[in-house]
C-alpha cells in the first residue's frame, strides 16, 4: 500500500523545549490512524506540521505527495480538518455552514450547490437545515463538522478529539462514518482519549514527552505488551516512562 | 447531605433539567454520568447557589440554596469546568487569595492540600494562566479544598485528560472522601462510573437510573454477546441486517450484540459461518455501565 504520510526524523523545538523529538512513522492510504498521548506529549504540534500551518526544525515530512517545508499551501488544499474546540460557526445555519465551507475549500458554484442538496439529503438534514449550529445537539454538531471537513473529498483528514463529550450512542455512529469514510479511500488520522475508540483504529501510535513510544495495530501492541485492552496499553507506557 | 425534589430549570423556553430528583448522602462519593447538554452542569450550579432552579425544591446539608445561600457557598468548594483562577495571579497568590476570602490560611488545612501541592511546588510563582493543563486542574483542586469544604462539587474534572492522568485524579478523589468530605462529580466517560459509590446516569435532563454501579450493571437483564473478527465493522452491518437482531454496536476491539428473545449462541455461530465470516470468537459477558445507558438511552 502507498503511504500518505511519510515522516522521517521530525523534530520540533519551541526555544529549548523539544516538543518532537526524532519522529518517524509512516501512514498508509485508506487507513484509520489513531494518535494517542498524554497531554502535552506533543500531539497537537505533530498535527500542525502535518496540516502545513508549522515548520519543523529538523527532518522530513511528506503529506499527500507534498513536503511540509515548501508545498504548505498544497497540503492545506488537499487536507481536511475538524479541531475540537471550533469546528462550525454556531450564529449559521447548517445549510449556510455547508456552503461557507465549501466556499473556503474552493469548489465552484456549480459543485456547491450539487453537494450541498447531496449532503442534506444523505443525512436527511432537509428539516433542519436552517437551524443555527448552536441550537442542534453536540453529537449532530460533531457528525455534521466531520463531514464538513470531507465534503472537498480530501486524501487526508485530521480529526482532534472528535468525540470528547459525545453521548456512547452518537459516538459510535460518528464512528461509523469514519469507517465508511475510510472504506471509500480517504485517510483518517484521528486523536482520543477514549481508548475503545483506540480500538478501531487499524494503526495507534502512542507519544509521550515528543517521543513515539510504540506504534502497532491495536491487537499487536495488545499482544506485546502481555495485556487485555488497550487502555491497559496505554497505561503500562505512560507508568513506564514516569518510572 | 443533599435533596432535590422535583427541579427543573429552563434556559429560554430550552428544557435543561426536568422535574428531577436526588438526595447525595454524607461522605459518599456520588457521580452525575452522561454526556454533554445532559444537564449536569446545570444541577451542579443549581447546588452551588450559582443558579436559581424555576420550580422544585434542594436543600444542602439542610440549608435552602435560594434562602440560605450564604451558609451553602461556606461549607461547598466548587470546581467548574473552565479553567477558572487568576491567571494573572501566581500559584501561591491564587491559593493564597481563595484562603483569604475563606477566612482562613494557607497553613490552617494544609495538610488537605499538602499531596496535591507538592506538586505544584516547583511552579508556585509561575502565573496560574503559564501552567500546563494537568497543573491548572491541581491548583483549581487546591484552590476548592483549601477551606476545608465538607462538600466538593466537581463539573467535569477529566474531560479532555488522558487516560492515565484521569485514572490518578479518581485515586485522588478517593483519598479525599476518606478524609470525610463529600464529593460530587460529574463526567461523561461511562467506564468512571465504576469509581464512584453512587451513579446517576442521566440523559436530556432527565435521570435515567440512580443505584450503586454494581446493582446497575446487574440490572441490564438481556443476554449480551461480545464478538471479535477481522472486520468488526462489516460483522456489525450484518448482524443488523439479520432476524437476530435486539441491538448491536461497536465496542472497542469488540462487537457487542443483543440477540432476539430465545436466540442462542449456537445460532449466532450458524448464522456468522452461512454469512461467510470465518475468522471469529463469540463469548457471552457481562455488561458494563456504558451497555446499561445505551440501552435504556431516550
Amino acid at each position: 500500500m502507498d503511504n500518505i504520510i511519510s515522516v522521517k526524523n521530525l523534530t520540533k523545538k519551541f526555544g529549548t523545549f523539544t516538543a518532537n523529538d526524532n519522529l518517524t512513522f509512516d501512514v498508509k492510504k485508506g487507513e484509520i490512524f489513531g494518535f494517542l498521548g498524554a497531554n502535552g506529549a506533543g500531539k497537537t504540534t505533530a498535527i500542525r506540521i502535518l496540516c502545513g500551518l508549522l515548520k519543523p526544525t529538523s527532518g522530513n515530512a511528506v503529506v499527500a505527495g507534498y513536503d511540509v517545508y515548501y508545498e504548505s499551501e498544497k497540503i492545506k488544499q488537499n487536507i481536511g480538518y475538524m479541531s475540537q474546540r471550533f469546528s462550525l460557526y454556531e450564529d449559521m445555519t447548517i445549510e449556510e455552514n455547508i456552503q461557507f465551507f465549501a466556499t473556503v475549500y474552493g469548489l465552484n458554484k456549480k459543485e456547491i450547490k450539487t453537494k450541498t442538496v447531496e449532503l442534506i439529503e444523505k443525512y436527511n438534514l432537509y428539516d433542519v437545515k436552517n437551524t443555527a449550529i448552536r441550537e442542534i445537539p453536540l453529537g449532530w454538531k460533531q457528525k455534521l463538522a466531520f463531514l464538513i471537513a470531507t465534503f472537498h473529498n480530501p486524501s487526508i483528514v485530521f480529526l482532534d478529539e472528535p468525540t470528547s463529550g459525545v453521548d456512547p450512542l452518537t459516538r459510535r455512529q460518528f464512528w461509523e462514518i469514519i469507517y465508511s469514510t475510510a472504506e471509500e479511500g480517504t485517510t483518517i488520522f484521528v486523536t482520543t482519549h477514549y481508548m475503545d475508540e483506540a480500538e478501531y483504529c487499524h494503526r495507534v501510535c502512542i507519544m509521550s514527552e515528543g517521543k513515539i513510544m510504540a506504534i502497532g495495530s491495536p491487537v499487536e501492541l495488545i499482544d506485546q505488551y502481555n495485556v487485555s485492552n488497550m487502555n491497559e496499553v496505554f497505561y503500562k507506557i505512560a507508568r513506564n516512562y514516569y518510572n | 447531605m443533599i435533596e432535590a425534589e422535583n427541579v427543573s430549570k429552563s434556559y429560554n423556553g430550552l428544557v435543561a433539567i426536568d422535574n428531577i430528583s436526588f438526595n447525595i448522602r454524607q461522605n459518599e462519593l456520588y457521580g452525575f454520568i452522561g454526556p454533554d447538554g445532559s444537564g449536569k452542569t446545570t444541577i451542579f450550579r443549581i447546588i452551588s447557589t450559582l443558579l436559581l432552579p424555576d420550580e422544585g425544591k434542594v436543600q444542602v446539608n439542610g440549608f435552602d440554596v435560594v434562602k440560605d445561600y450564604k451558609k451553602i457557598r461556606k461549607i461547598i468548594g466548587y470546581m467548574p469546568g473552565h479553567f477558572s483562577q487568576y491567571p494573572d495571579l501566581s500559584v501561591q497568590e491564587n491559593i493564597d487569595f481563595f484562603a483569604t476570602i475563606f477566612n482562613t490560611s494557607f497553613n490552617e488545612h494544609y495538610h488537605l492540600i499538602k499531596e496535591i501541592y507538592e506538586q505544584l511546588e516547583p511552579f508556585k510563582n509561575r502565573p496560574a494562566g503559564k501552567l500546563s493543563g494537568g497543573m491548572k486542574q491541581k491548583l483549581a483542586l487546591c484552590c476548592a479544598l483549601i477551606h476545608k469544604p465538607e462538600i466538593l462539587i466537581l463539573d467535569e474534572p477529566t474531560t479532555g485528560v488522558d487516560a492515565v492522568s484521569r485514572y490518578e485524579f479518581w485515586i485522588l478523589l478517593k483519598k479525599i472522601r476518606s478524609s470525610g468530605i463529600t464529593v460530587i462529580v460529574s463526567t461523561p466517560y461511562m467506564d468512571e462510573a465504576s469509581l464512584c459509590d453512587r451513579v446517576a446516569l442521566i440523559q436530556k435532563g432527565n435521570i435515567l437510573k440512580v443505584d450503586i454501579p454494581q446493582n446497575i450493571i446487574a440490572s441490564f437483564d438481556d443476554p449480551l454477546f461480545a464478538i471479535v473478527s477481522d472486520n468488526n465493522y462489516r460483522v456489525k452491518k450484518l448482524l443488523f441486517n439479520s432476524e437476530l437482531c435486539l441491538n448491536v454496536y461497536l465496542f472497542g476491539k469488540e462487537i457487542h450484540f443483543i440477540p432476539k428473545h430465545g436466540i442462542n449462541d449456537e445460532l449466532i455461530t450458524t448464522f456468522l459461518q452461512n454469512a461467510g465470516v470465518l475468522n471469529f470468537k463469540l463469548s457471552k459477558i457481562n455488561p458494563t455501565i456504558e451497555d446499561y445507558f445505551i440501552k435504556n438511552m431516550v
